[in-house]
């Protein structure tokens, strides 16, 4: 299976223990064998759907409807300063 | 070795709509953090974009502006990566079918000649929020407010060959999108961003070199700057038989270098895929006939006008239109003052630009009005006062809020149109310098501009330089 | 009275026999006394019911009620619900008091329904059992030894144990019907775009769809009615008018043309067939015709729809970051640790397992072979179902392979687990209507029949089963519990 377990795990930005990746392993074999039934069928000029509604976007006017709320919505938050929502120093 | 420069440019215009590209909260800049972001631009559990119609007009009039084809049917994908700005983990953009394709712009070098210039695509998307580093210790804050701001974002073909040229799109690009009125063009506000691809290859040779993107260059000094520091280092690296590296690279102004962001680029993979959140975006031939009429006259297509209504050569046409705000300030000028047309863009590009220069204002920020030029510039046309004293009245305006009329008659500046009376001065001087007038009348011609200057001192400037040039002569002339 | 379908409780509200606050209150000692063994609840909500039963009254008294005016409800906990915590059954938003309505709540809350609490669920809609809750397996009503079905096994539960006349639920895969059936029940998924997905947590965005669990498909019409609509905050929700459900529940089932497709009873359970064929040929003797139809591509929906909706659901999970809501793990030594962490600790392991099959079928290198190769096979089904539209009026079938199965029976091997969608994943793929509703019972266990019909034509699915449930009485059965 080319399916790289740490590499997508960190791509997915969930940290996985050996065992953890060791346990999810045949599961994601099984799933993925499954999947793979996929390869074999013949979509030549067959067009992607990627939404049953084949329907156009609607558009919305160009409207300010929304007020500050920034103090109800902080309250949910685990870090906040000044306003700001905080995380670990990013260094750039 | 002899290398070609291959520049394109990436530059992302924030649109100027009143609210957010898929939520209803507000895009104003500075308002205090994150009292702008709503909860669907917070990616709060169970919340949905919908398109800002305002957003996808005015990418269409960028598209009709470009000559660009505009697809009739674009998607929007998800952009997947973490990072504290970008609230739900993935961007929303236009990556397999943008709204514009392919289209160009002509942009004018210094050397006069003109350049077509392709432009691969323009796409809609979502700003991010901004990461702040220095607020608190140990922590970076995050302000959501710019977070879903629209983006138009034009991608230019690798037709640039140096800074210079680059420079030259860029300052036509910021032209005509502030012209259509899509974007308001402030680079330090960062509604008006770009990024450039640079590599350098031996003259001659076919394929492309290796190419840096530069980021975060946010005037049009820097970017010149930035692409020329990139290209020397590109050539030293080359030429020292190294290897140019694809990166993303930051241009730090303070130093004038650029360094790589290698870090950032590590393991990147987007994997894009179409947002099921949004449908497929349709441009009806109603939106495309609303954008063509909505279509405000173009730089260039002004600049020609200004040439053939106005007579004004081609270098004042152009500097007059380079900016939406300057070209209507002429207008309003001419229309209100009455002017002969050179007069006022002598005005409008010697003492008005100068003062405004000086004082770093914008014209739309010119604490003088075109009212108020107008109003100066109509009592240099009817010779109330010369252009001379027209200057001082300049001045006395900048000082004040006052109208040229206003400040002529309080200093008694108005010229002297009665000519019996200004003869009268002139004999007057002419009795009170004995000397100088038999010198002159024994052919010392260049006493004329004695006397002139007497002249001037003795009715304190208000005297017609014309009508007094004509007097003087023939009284100096005459012998009696 | 708490047997009583919604249409019976409005009657009695109407005709003053008990008040919306003594219907409430009824339900809730319900829920206080049988819920510990069934789990169905995450959140009850007794306080706000009694408050919303006090207006509900008031409007009764003076005559302003509507049809849905005082009947207690649950909602599934992945509606979010303003100033009531919200959690999609996760730890993730085990802290998360939604600071606003649903439109699905906002609507039944405008309607005057009372809500009783907030139902279990597999966690962020993944499973088929709810086994995958952050609170807790639920209990099938029929036999606390078998699992009730999922995603919506709570309401599924909830409603089959009367602990609430009616549930809200939703389907990405089957998470509605199967459940519905494998409790007993009435459960209508409706087309993709006829109900609102504003404020429904999403799992996968082009399948997800909010629906109604309920005794009868006559119950289903009358929340229908207020339920489905167009809403401008969802631009996949369709601008189309919403007819009035209950109109054509008496229409006669002469002329109506039936399919049944072959691939749906090809190795199926001897019992499962014979109950179904029997249900077709009630429907039958209603003056409908049975045909047998082909829908060749239906058996690639198993593989197609777990490349879509995991792929969807690992795009739409990743706003789950520690950053503004949600868990946050403790002292994190940087950005990475803070999303390694938070996200490893947030979420269980089904979801887990989704994400990352999910980003792996997007990443580089994979996204044609899986992504858009399952996009294009999904069109090939949906061209089946077009297909046989053109010759049927409405498809029937079974809702899953077999009765419920035992708790933990499946919890090792994914792939059986999903098979027990694999009769109602083609419906979410194609966003046609699915109704699932009671058809009789295997070993004392119930199953359900499925009915699938062309988009938009929920009033014709709701008519037959009226129709069906007219001369049966499956759907009158209750557990003993």
């Amino acid at each position: 299976m080319s399916f790289d377990i740490p590499k997508v795990a960190y791509l997915a930005r969930i940290a996985m223990s050996e065992e953890e990746i060791a346990a999810v392993k045949p599961k994601l074999e099984n799933v993925m064998a499954m999947i793979d039934d996929l390869v074999k069928i013949d979509t030549t000029n067959v067009a992607p759907l990627a939404s049953p509604l084949e329907q156009y976007q609607t558009l919305r006017e160009d409207v300010v409807t929304e007020t500050d709320q920034h103090v109800t919505y902080q309250k949910l938050a685990p870090k906040v300063a000044a306003d700001l929502y905080l995380v670990p120093q990013v260094i750039e | 070795m002899q290398w070609e420069v291959i520049i394109g440019l990436e530059v992302h215009t924030q649109l100027l709509t009143k609210s957010k590209i898929f939520s209803g909260a507000s895009t104003a800049y500075g308002a205090t953090p994150n009292s702008q972001a709503c909860l669907v631009d917070l990616a709060f559990p169970g919340v949905l974009p919908v398109l800002n119609k305002t957003a996808v007009e005015m990418a269409l009039k960028f598209g009709l502006a470009v000559h660009a084809e505009i697809n009739p049917y674009s998607t929007f994908e998800r952009k997947q990566y973490f990072y504290p700005d970008l609230p739900k983990g993935y961007q929303i953009s236009q990556y397999q079918t943008p709204i514009v394709g392919k289209g160009y712009l002509d942009i004018e070098l210094d050397n006069g000649q003109t350049k077509r210039v392709g432009i691969t695509r323009a796409h809609l998307e979502e700003d991010a929020g901004k990461s702040l580093h220095d607020a608190i210790p140990h922590m970076s804050g995050i302000d959501l407010n710019r977070a879903g701001t629209p983006l138009l974002e034009i991608v230019s073909e690798p037709d640039l060959r140096s800074a210079e040229e680059a420079v030259a799109y860029l300052k036509t690009l910021h032209a005509l999108v502030t012209y259509l009125g899509i974007c308001d063009g402030n680079m330090q506000e960062g509604s008006f961003r770009c990024d450039a691809n640079v590599s350098i290859r031996p003259v001659g040779q076919k394929e492309f070199g290796t190419r840096a993107e530069i980021k975060n260059v946010n005037s049009f000094r820097y970017v010149e700057k930035a692409i020329n520091y990139e290209i020397e280092r590109q050539k030293e690296v080359l030429e020292s038989g190294g290897i140019i590296v694809q990166e993303t690279r930051l241009y730090d102004a303070s130093t004038n270098t650029t360094r790589s962001m290698r870090s950032k680029e590590a393991a990147n993979d987007y994997r894009y895929f179409p947002d099921p959140d949004l449908l497929t975006l349709y441009v009806s031939e109603s939106m495309m006939a609303a954008a063509s009429q909505s279509m405000p006259e173009l730089p260039w297509e002004k600049a020609a006008r200004f040439q053939s209504d106005y007579q004004l050569s081609a270098y004042d046409a152009k500097v007059l239109t380079a900016e939406r705000g300057l070209a209507d300030y002429f207008e309003t000028v001419v229309k209100l003052s009455q002017a002969a047309p050179k007069l006022v863009a002598n005005w409008v590009m010697g003492d008005l630009a100068a003062f405004l220069n000086k004082n770093n204002l914008s014209i739309e920020a010119s604490p003088i009005s075109g009212e108020r030029l107008a109003g100066l510039i109509a009592r240099i046309q009817d010779n109330t006062i010369s252009g001379k004293m027209a200057k001082t009245v300049f001045e006395a305006m900048c000082e004040s809020n006052d109208t040229a009329d206003h400040i002529i008659e309080a200093r008694g500046l108005k010229q002297m149109t009665d000519s019996s009376a200004l003869e009268k001065v002139i004999e007057e001087v002419m009795t009170a310098n004995p000397q100088q007038l038999n010198d002159y009348r024994a052919g010392k011609d260049k006493l004329f501009a004695f006397f002139v200057g007497q002249v001037m001192k003795a009715t304190k400037g208000q005297a017609n330089p014309q009508q007094l040039n004509e007097l003087l002569l023939a009284k100096l002339k005459s012998n009696n | 009275m708490f047997t009583y379908s919604i249409k019976e409780l409005a009657h009695a509200l109407a005709a003053g026999k008990i008040s919306s606050q003594e219907l409430t209150q009824l339900y809730l000692d319900r829920i206080a006394a049988l819920d510990p063994k069934l789990n169905s609840f995450i959140t009850v909500t007794a306080e706000h019911a009694l408050a919303q039963a006090k207006a509900a009254d008031k409007k009764l008294s003076t005559g302003e009620a509507g049809p849905l005016t005082g009947i207690p409800m649950a909602h599934k906990d992945i509606f979010c619900t303003n100033g009531i915590k919200t959690s999609c059954a996760s730890k993730m938003l085990d802290n998360f008091i939604a600071p606003y309505d649903a439109t699905v709540v906002s609507k039944l809350n405008d309607a005057g329904m009372v809500m009783l609490g907030k139902t279990n669920m597999d966690e962020f809609a993944m499973g088929s059992s709810n086994e995958n809750s952050f609170y807790g397996n639920v209990k099938n009503p029929w036999n606390i030894d078998y699992v009730p079905g999922g995603s919506s096994g709570g309401s599924a539960a909830a409603v089959a144990a009367r602990l609430a006349p009616m549930a809200t639920a939703t389907d990405t895969g089957g998470s509605i019907r199967q459940p519905a059936a494998l409790c007993g029940i009435s459960g209508l998924k409706p087309t993709y775009g006829r109900v609102s997905r504003w404020g429904m947590i999403a799992f996968a965005s082009s399948l997800d769809q909010g629906g109604i669990m309920a005794q009868t498909a006559e119950d289903i019409a009358l929340v229908m009615n207020a339920m489905a609509g167009h809403d401008e905050k969802d631009s996949t929700s369709i601008d189309l008018p919403v007819p009035d459900y209950t109109t054509k529940l008496q229409d006669s089932l002469k002329g109506l043309k039936i399919g049944l497709p072959k691939e749906y009873f090809e190795g199926l359970d001897p019992k499962m067939a014979e109950l179904i064929h029997t249900a077709a040929k009630a429907l039958e003797a209603q003056g409908a015709t049975l045909q047998e139809i082909s829908l060749p591509n239906v058996k690639h929906s198993l593989p197609v729809y777990y490349v879509i909706a995991p792929a969807e659901c690992s795009a739409n999970l990743a706003r789950y970051d520690g950053v503004r809501y949600g868990h946050r793990c403790d002292n994190p030594k940087d950005l990475l640790d803070l999303y390694q962490r938070s996200r490893a600790e947030g979420f269980g392991a089904e979801v887990k397992r989704r994400i990352l099959v999910g980003t792996y079928v997007l990443s580089a290198g994979y996204y044609d072979a899986y992504y858009l190769q399952a996009q294009k096979v999904r069109r090939l089904i949906a061209n089946d179902f077009h297909a046989a539209f053109e010759k049927v009026d409405m498809i029937l079938g079974p809702v899953t392979p077999n009765a419920a199965f035992k708790s933990g029976e499946k919890a090792q091997d994914p792939v059986s687990m999903y098979l027990s969608d694999i009769y109602t994943l083609a419906t979410n793929l194609v966003g046609s209507p699915g109704l699932s509703i009671p058809a009789g019972f295997i070993d004392g266990l119930p199953v359900g029949l499925q009915l699938i019909g062309k988009h938009f034509d929920e009033a014709r699915l709701l008519n037959v089963a009226h129709q069906y449930q007219q001369i049966t009485d499956w759907h009158k059965q209750m557990p003993s519990i």
